[in-house]
This record gives structure tokens, C-alpha cells and sequence, in this order.
């Protein structure tokens, strides 16, 4: 079936909303994306019908439960291609999944001195759990820096690796400015020097095809949110070789063989690393949200939302004053920029007043607005369901505000 | 004119605008018309960081009243900061304490003041209380 976008806005029950008196439009999907009825639906159904805590149980709920929950570990194993399901642990989301690879990775592998290279366009997310680990650990963190388009200095990152280097841990596309970094090179790079790499999927998952085999990355996370599943699920996927070495990073049920006061022994992967009873109901979410992407056809979708991102862009340089941040060759999704002088939560707000749902400001990555000399940007993010219409009223909006802030 | 009437004033002004973007129009126009920050207070001290924009406060007791300058960089923000200053600039102590601040509610602008806009404003506020608490105390 060919892709067709009123079907597809038909499925996203708040896209048909008004917001201050004007059709919404949401441009805000790197922050979060809109779920689906087949998704919504998914979730409460699990509380409608089969809810009950997984694993354990010898009941009928319970049982059906674990099955459908681990049927989704099946699903995410073959959305990203990992060679077993053994390797995706489920978190709470792309955030937890940096902590648990530090906390984890970190306690068993790093030793004072040791060095982990991070990018300057990272997330707080991904610097902040290293810094703590940092702290703890005294290990030395390296920042690979960003050139003024947008992109990794490659150059910096090879000249970085040495002895001491134990983990690089990279962005595959930029939460500000959508720029698709070249991981697979710098995995190639890394394992060349027999450093293992993590990849942060956040931005990506849902944008550009994901192989895990085929990039090689040791680890890659992503959370659930940002590619129309339920918030606060995600995934981590790590190499069998890591995960089987790593310490668990919490304790708890689920994650335990055998315990005792003389000693605790650990559960197989992957609950080795999913102390507690996780959310489950989120979790089915995200396995509806899978189906729903495959059943749109993946390539059709990626395809559409790569023309609407080169239309966005081509739209967009025409509005008097625009600046973008971040123009890599290769990038797709989102569009960070600033007009003329005006501070972006003027533009923002103004924007929210005429139906736009954009983000304004340091966009939690504030050593990249440090790196550019600026307070923050606006930013437009784009998914499958909005329409080239749609970019067509954000650029008379950007010229209808630009005139207003002078 | 007292600060409630001052408020009436303002909620008066702002109600000949139904369309959002004609109130933001303007709040832009207070917003360049404020009298200019004296540089020599755009110092940390007097700055209220928010998440999203930055705005300068700086207070002092002249016989008896309090004489607010502010300043802020999303130019918005310091339309509102223009109002407030409007408002409460130029009275004692006691009156800023007494008086509840309900014009920014009535003309529509409440989300501005909300805790979760990090803009600055909220804390503003704030200040401009607690600026109002210490001179009453050290006059005593």
C-alpha cells in the first residue's frame, strides 16, 4: 500500500487538536513523538485484559503477560537486528540505559587514568553519567570537538585514541542538529584499537535504518518515547561478550538466581540487568509501536521524512534572517536555527501563540550552545505524520514573526 | 496612583486586544520602550537565570520607596518585566507587600508566571517581594 499521510495523521488521535485557537502543529518529535491509537490501545489492553506481573507466576494472566512482554523482546531484537534477544535489556529509557552502561562498564572495566571519549554535540544524558563515573573512578573524559557545520572532527577523534582509551560513546544523530555522525567509521576506528563503542540511538531509532551487526557498535540504547511507543520504556543492547563480563548496576527481583545472606548469585541475560518488575504495559506499548512502523513500511517512511526534511530546509532558507545551526552533509529531522537577533523563547513563544509546537532553548546540550557561542536555538523536528502544509505555515509563521520581533 | 489602580490600568490598556498576537505586539512595543538598564547592575547578583531567558533586577530605597530597574534578554519577557516595573516601582515597601499582583492573570499572561516556564519571571517577582521585606526591615 502506497504511504498515505491523511490515513497516517488519522492514526495519531492529537494531531486533530486546535491549540490556541489555531490547528496544531507539532514540530517538536525530537523531544517526544505522538503514539498511535494501535499503540495507546496496546498499553491500556494490557491493564484491560491480561494485566499481571511477569515471570514467576504460575497463573493464567500472569503467564500470558510474560509471553506477549517477551514476545516484544523479539520484536526490538529484530528491529535493530541484534544476533539474540539475550542482548536487549529493557530500561526505562535512553538515559537509564547511558547510566547503566556507565555504572556497569564503569565499575567492572575502568581503572584511574583511564580515558572515555565523549563529542562535544552530546546530550546532557550522554555527559553526564560519565562525569559521575568520573568522579568515582577518576577517569579522564575527551571531548571530540564539532566543526562550525555541524560536524564530528574525525581528525580530533583519531588522534585521541591511545592506550588509555576505554569506551568511546557517541551520538549517531545530533538531538539540536539532526547531523548523522558516521558511526560505522568510527566503530571501525575504535575496533582498530580494540575499543569497544556505545552508540546513543535516541534521535535515530526511528529516522534511519539500525543494524547492529552491520554498525559492529558494542552497545546502542534508545528509548521508547521517541520512535511512538509509550514513555518511559527503552532499550539497551549491548554485545553478549560485554554484558556477560559487566556487574549488574541494581538489585532487586528478577535479576537474581539465587539469594542468601552468605551471597547472592545473578540471574542469566538479560535480567541480569532488569532488577525489579519493569513496565510492562509500556513495554507491550512498544512492541505495538514496531508492528505499526513495519506495517507502514519502514523505507516509505524514512523516505518521506528525509523529502519533508529537504523541503523543510529549502522552505525555511528563504525566510528573511534565518540562521541555521548545524548544516552537516548528511542530517535529517531536525532543524535547529535562529532569526535575525531575536532571542528563541521570543520566537517560541510567539510560534505557540499561532498553533506551533517547536522547542526552544539549550535543548540539554549545552556545551554544543557553548561551542557556537549562543543562549540556545529554535527547533523544528519532524516525523512521518506531518505534511509539507504544514512547513508551508511554519515559514509564513517564521516571516509573520520576524517582522514582529524587528 | 496606587498599585491596584495602576493594575486596572494595564488590564485596560490590554483588553482593546482580543488577538493573541496583538497583545504580544504589544507587550514587544513595552518591551522596546523600557527605560535602558544601567550597565553598571548587570552584574551576577542582580541576575535571575531562568531556563530559557535571563532578567536583571536591580532595587533601591529612594526616600522611602523602592525604584526597580529591570532588564531581560528575550525581548517578551522584558515587556512583562516592563509591567511589573510599572506596577511597582516607585511605592514603599509595605504597599509591594500588601498589594496581590492579579493583572498579569487577568490579561492573559499567566502562563508566563507559571513555575514551570523557567523564564525568569517567577523568581522575578519573587524578588521584588523579598527586595521590598529587606528594606523594611532595615528601616525598621
Amino acid at each position: 500500500m502506497a504511504f498515505d499521510i491523511q490515513n497516517i495523521r488519522d492514526d495519531f488521535p492529537i494531531l486533530g487538536q486546535k491549540v490556541n485557537g489555531k490547528p496544531l502543529v507539532y514540530l517538536d518529535n525530537a523531544a517526544t513523538t505522538q503514539k498511535p491509537v494501535s499503540v495507546i490501545e496496546a498499553e491500556a489492553n494490557v491493564y484491560r485484559t491480561i494485566n499481571s506481573n511477569i515471570h514467576r507466576g504460575v497463573h493464567h494472566l500472569s503467564n500470558v503477560c510474560t509471553e506477549v512482554f517477551e514476545d516484544v523482546r523479539q520484536k526490538v531484537k529484530d528491529f535493530i537486528n541484534a544476533p539474540s534477544s539475550d542482548e536487549v535489556i529493557f530500561t526505562r529509557g535512553t538515559t537509564e540505559s547511558v547510566n547503566l552502561l556507565a555504572a556497569s562498564f564503569g565499575e567492572t572495566f575502568l581503572n584511574p587514568g583511564d580515558e572515555i571519549i565523549l563529542t562535544e554535540m552530546e546530550h546532557h544524558s550522554n555527559i553526564v553519567p560519565w562525569q559521575l563515573l568520573a568522579q568515582r573512578k577518576g577517569v579522564t573524559i575527551k571531548v571530540v570537538p564539532v566543526t562550525d557545520g555541524g560536524e564530528l572532527d574525525m581528525q580530533a577523534l583519531g588522534e585521541m585514541l591511545n592506550e588509555k582509551t576505554r569506551l568511546i560513546s557517541v551520538a549517531h544523530i545530533s538531538n539540536v542538529m539532526g547531523t548523522i555522525n558516521p558511526v560505522r567509521e568510527i566503530v571501525a576506528l575504535a575496533h582498530a584499537a580494540e575499543i569497544p563503542v556505545m552508540i546513543d540511538g535516541a534521535q535515530a531509532i526511528h529516522h534511519v535504518p539500525v543494524d547492529v551487526q552491520a554498525l559492529d557498535c558494542d552497545f546502542y540504547v534508545f528509548s521508547g518515547h521517541k520512535m511512538y511507543a509509550p514513555t518511559g520504556v527503552g532499550v539497551f543492547y549491548g554485545k553478549r561478550k560485554w554484558l556477560e563480563q559487566m556487574n549488574p548496576y541494581q538489585g532487586g527481583g528478577e535479576m537474581i538466581d539465587k539469594v542468601s545472606f552468605s551471597g547472592t548469585t545473578f540471574n542469566d541475560l538479560p535480567y541480569k540487568f532488569e532488577a525489579g518488575t519493569p513496565n510492562y504495559a509500556g513495554i507491550i506499548g512498544l512492541g505495538a509501536a514496531i508492528d505499526y512502523l513495519k506495517q507502514n513500511h519502514l523505507e516509505e517512511i524514512w523516505n518521506y521524512e528525509h523529502q519533508l526534511f529537504e523541503y523543510a530546509l529549502d522552505k525555511m532558507k528563504s525566510v528573511s534572517g534565518i540562521r541555521f545551526v548545524g548544516e552537516a552533509a548528511q542530517h535529517t529531522s531536525v532543524i535547529s536555527f535562529l532569526l535575525g537577533n531575536s532571542h528563541p523563547f521570543d520566537v517560541g513563544t510567539l510560534l505557540d501563540k499561532l498553533g506551533f509546537a517547536l522547542r526552544t532553548g539549550h535543548h540539554c546540550a549545552q556545551p554544543l550552545m557553548d561551542r557556537f557561542g549562543i543562549p540556545g536555538t529554535v527547533r523544528a523536528s519532524f516525523a512521518f505524520y506531518n505534511t509539507k502544509e504544514e512547513v508551508d505555515h511554519l515559514v509564513e509563521a517564521l516571516i509573520r514573526v520576524g517582522t514582529m520581533l524587528g | 496612583m496606587t498599585i491596584k489602580e495602576k493594575q486596572e490600568e494595564v488590564i485596560e490598556e490590554f483588553s482593546a486586544f482580543d488577538d493573541w498576537m496583538d497583545k504580544y505586539s504589544l507587550l514587544i512595543e513595552l518591551g522596546n520602550e523600557l527605560d535602558s538598564f544601567d550597565e553598571a547592575y548587570r552584574q551576577e547578583q542582580n541576575l535571575i537565570d531562568g531556563c530559557q531567558s535571563k532578567v536583571w533586577l536591580h532595587a533601591e530605597l529612594k526616600d522611602g520607596k523602592i525604584d526597580f530597574q529591570g532588564d531581560s534578554d528575550a525581548i517578551i519577557v522584558k515587556g512583562i518585566v516592563a509591567l511589573l516595573l510599572r506596577v511597582l516601582s516607585g511605592h514603599t515597601p509595605d504597599e509591594i507587600l500588601e498589594n496581590d499582583l492579579f493583572f498579569i492573570d487577568e490579561i492573559g499572561l499567566k502562563e508566563h508566571l507559571s513555575p514551570t516556564r523557567s523564564n525568569g519571571l517567577v523568581a522575578m517577582v519573587k524578588q521584588m517581594k523579598a527586595y521590598a521585606l529587606a528594606f523594611k526591615a532595615k528601616q525598621g
